[in-house]
């Protein structure tokens, strides 16, 4: 594997530089673009408009935009010793694991300047693009406005099926931000939940909630696109899921309303497969889009906060849109941070739990 | 040398028999070197990746040689469920495609020719169609308030709309109509070479319709049939999108656990051990039908 590796490593050596070469005879002088690789659908699009299009103008390094960004297909390039991809879009789970099996590059944060961050939204492998929250979302002609009387407002009430008679929907295939709601809706304290969950007991205790709940579970979700779809078309009257899609459905008309109260605190990320073709201009490109000029932008194009604190200051956005955000400070005490150390301590066991109970 | 000379004193042409034996032989691997490529193809793309396969699935997560992974398909019930789940599927959809897909053959198969082209149209325009794009229409039609629902409640069949999809049944549906033309295919191939003069012969001792169709058509039907539900099955195993889509989480086959495992866990091995399973109670599917049944000649085209 090694010496195919190297082998491989002095091939491209030996392309580059005659690439090199050709471009010096030809007098172009230009650094070789950035692949930058981020979802479809809506997210990637804002991202697009608010984040990448500006910063490559403004810094003149040229990108190339893929999507279908993945952390598997990212361990897979780095296994197979053939990267292409030099950023990577991917939630800050996903960047942990990668990071445990050793697929992401450390970033280099005297290019990168997070010093006005908030913290625990970026790690050594991975910065922060945005803030979202995990949600309960519901079918507003059906149980009312958020806030309004009458209304849904915590995980109990979601379970609850005889105050709030209909179906929902539930994560499918992955266990991220999936078991934390049970243990709230059993009564634990949003504080206490990493450390009920840390236990083999606490861990049972939500699969059984979850248990519980499966009958009026209609169907589980495996995309954003799937959450919408379901609230947008009627097919279930409440849904876990996060929170920009559900804003992007109603904006296409569905009857759809959330709220932040005990909802999941996460960021998205963007993280560099170790061994990125064009690692250094990458980093600062990094550092460009993680600007808060960029950022203010973004809550234009999809309601997921900013992780820089000083996009707040400058954003344009009217005040009704800021306060919607997940990460404003009005938003962020009523919610549960999601905790990166539980994830990677006891990720596969949870998931493996979590599919064996969707299987039965 | 001898034996020519024998030959032509005894005025017969001389026969080289060494000779004609290394011609033989040459000719022969002339004509297995013309099956080289596809030798080196197969080689390439189907023994080198699925050895890769099982290689990978005795790795375990410190690069060593391991169980773990098959060990692990013991201890949690979901990877038995999966491969429950899987095989059940494949059994119901085959089943429901011979039951649409027989007397739709038989019926192709009676056409004049002029009409079969239109009927044959209507069975293989939907195979051009993507996949996926009729997996999505059967969630537009059997959704909560999906077309069939709302056209079924305003005419007061139902009151309450039925759960149609998110489920097996939905699966079903999805799957029948997808394999539908696996089967119909060889089914009807099979049905256009029996010899009409057949059935006249047997009302002529004295059958009746039914039974010259039990007793001689549909014996002579069979290894089509055979053929036909085997493709369906086998296929069956191995599907991902139409589950994952019209099953709502709720019917997980053994590719929706394949993927589970890459999104989330990036580990290839306990994907490969599942593969591995999957490929071996196949073969043992497959072995035990053809023995229990007698088709080896539709499996293994023995005569």
């Amino acid at each position: 594997m090694k010496s195919i590796n190297t082998l491989f490593q002095r091939k491209t050596a030996k392309l580059m530089l005659s690439a090199g070469a050709s471009l010096l005879v030809s007098g172009v002088v230009s650094a070789a673009p950035v692949t930058v690789v981020s979802w479809g659908g809506t997210y990637g699009a804002a991202q697009d408009a608010a984040l990448f299009d500006d910063a490559s103008k403004n810094s003149g390094i040229e990108i190339i935009r893929e999507s279908g960004a993945s952390m598997s297909k990212t361990c897979l390039q780095v296994q197979s010793g053939s990267v292409t991809w030099d950023l990577v879009v991917t939630g800050s789970g996903g960047s942990a694991s990668a990071a445990a099996d050793g697929c992401l590059e450390k970033i280099d944060y005297s290019v990168v300047d997070v010093s006005d961050f908030y913290p625990n939204t970026y790690t050594d492998y991975c910065v922060g693009s945005d803030v979202f929250a995990t949600v309960m979302a519901w079918n507003t002609e059906k149980y009312g406005e958020p806030g309004s009387e009458g209304a849904p407002k915590t995980w109990a009430d979601f379970w609850d099926v005889e105050k709030f008679p209909g179906t929902r929907a539930y994560r499918a295939n992955n266990v991220d931000g999936a078991l934390e709601p049970a243990l709230m809706a059993d009564g634990v304290p949003a504080d206490q939940v990493y450390e009920v969950l840390s236990t083999a007991e606490g861990m049972k205790r939500a699969i059984n909630k979850i248990r519980e709940l499966k009958p009026h579970i209609a169907v589980f979700w495996d995309s954003g696109a799937m959450q919408a779809q379901l609230m947008k078309d009627g097919e279930v009257d409440m849904s876990t899921g996060w929170n920009g899609r559900f804003d992007n459905a109603k904006k296409d008309g569905a009857t759809v309303g959330y709220s932040f109260d005990q909802a999941l605190l996460d960021y998205d990320c963007f993280a560099m497969p170790k061994g990125a073709p064009n690692k250094e201009v990458a980093m600062k490109f990094l550092a460009e889009v993680s600007k808060p000029e960029y950022q203010a932008n973004l809550p234009f194009h999809i309601t997921y906060g900013p992780t820089n604190k000083k996009a707040y200051e400058i954003t344009t956005a009217p005040k009704e849109l800021i306060e919607s955000l997940p990460s404003h400070p009005n938003n962020v005490p009523k919610m549960l941070p999601v905790n990166l150390d539980w994830y990677s301590e006891n990720r596969s066991k949870a998931l493996e739990l979590y599919m064996e109970l969707l299987s039965e | 040398m001898a034996g020519t000379t024998q030959s032509v004193a005894n005025g017969k042409p001389p026969v080289h028999t060494a000779e004609l034996k290394r011609q033989a032989v040459r000719e022969q691997w002339a004509l297995l070197s013309l099956s080289v490529p596809a030798i080196v193809i197969i080689f390439l793309v189907i023994i080198i990746p699925v050895g890769w396969l099982f290689y990978l699935s005795f790795i375990g997560s410190e690069g060593q040689a391991s169980l773990e992974h098959y060990r692990k398909m013991i201890e949690y019930k979901s990877y038995a469920r999966a491969f429950i789940t899987t095989f059940k599927v494949s059994f119901l959809t085959t089943l429901i495609c011979i039951v649409i897909g027989y007397p739709l053959a038989y019926f192709l198969a009676q056409l004049p020719a002029r009409w079969v082209g239109l009927f044959m149209l209507a069975v293989l325009l939907p195979f051009w169609t993507s996949l996926l794009v009729r997996t999505y229409a059967w969630l537009v039609l059997l959704q909560r308030k999906g077309l069939l629902n709302e056209f079924a409640m305003d005419i007061g069949l139902w009151e309450k709309p039925l759960k149609l999809v998110h489920n097996l049944t939905g699966t079903l549906i999805g799957m029948a109509h997808i394999m539908l033309p696996f089967l119909v295919l060889p089914l009807y191939n099979a049905m256009k070479k029996i010899d009409r003069d057949l059935m006249q012969a047997a009302s002529n001792l004295g059958a009746t319709p039914a039974k010259a169709f039990w007793q001689v058509y549909f014996p002579l039907s069979l290894p089509g049939m055979v053929a036909g539900a085997l493709i369906v099955f086998v296929l069956s195993l191995g599907f991902y999108v139409t589950p994952a889509v019209l099953g709502g989480g709720r019917v997980i086959m053994v590719a929706t656990q394949i993927t589970a495992i890459l999104e989330n866990q990036f580990n290839w091995g306990a994907a490969s051990a599942l593969g591995v399973v999957l490929l071996v109670a196949t073969v043992l599917v497959l072995v035990l039908a053809a023995k229990l049944f007698k088709l080896d000649t539709a499996l293994f085209g023995k005569g």
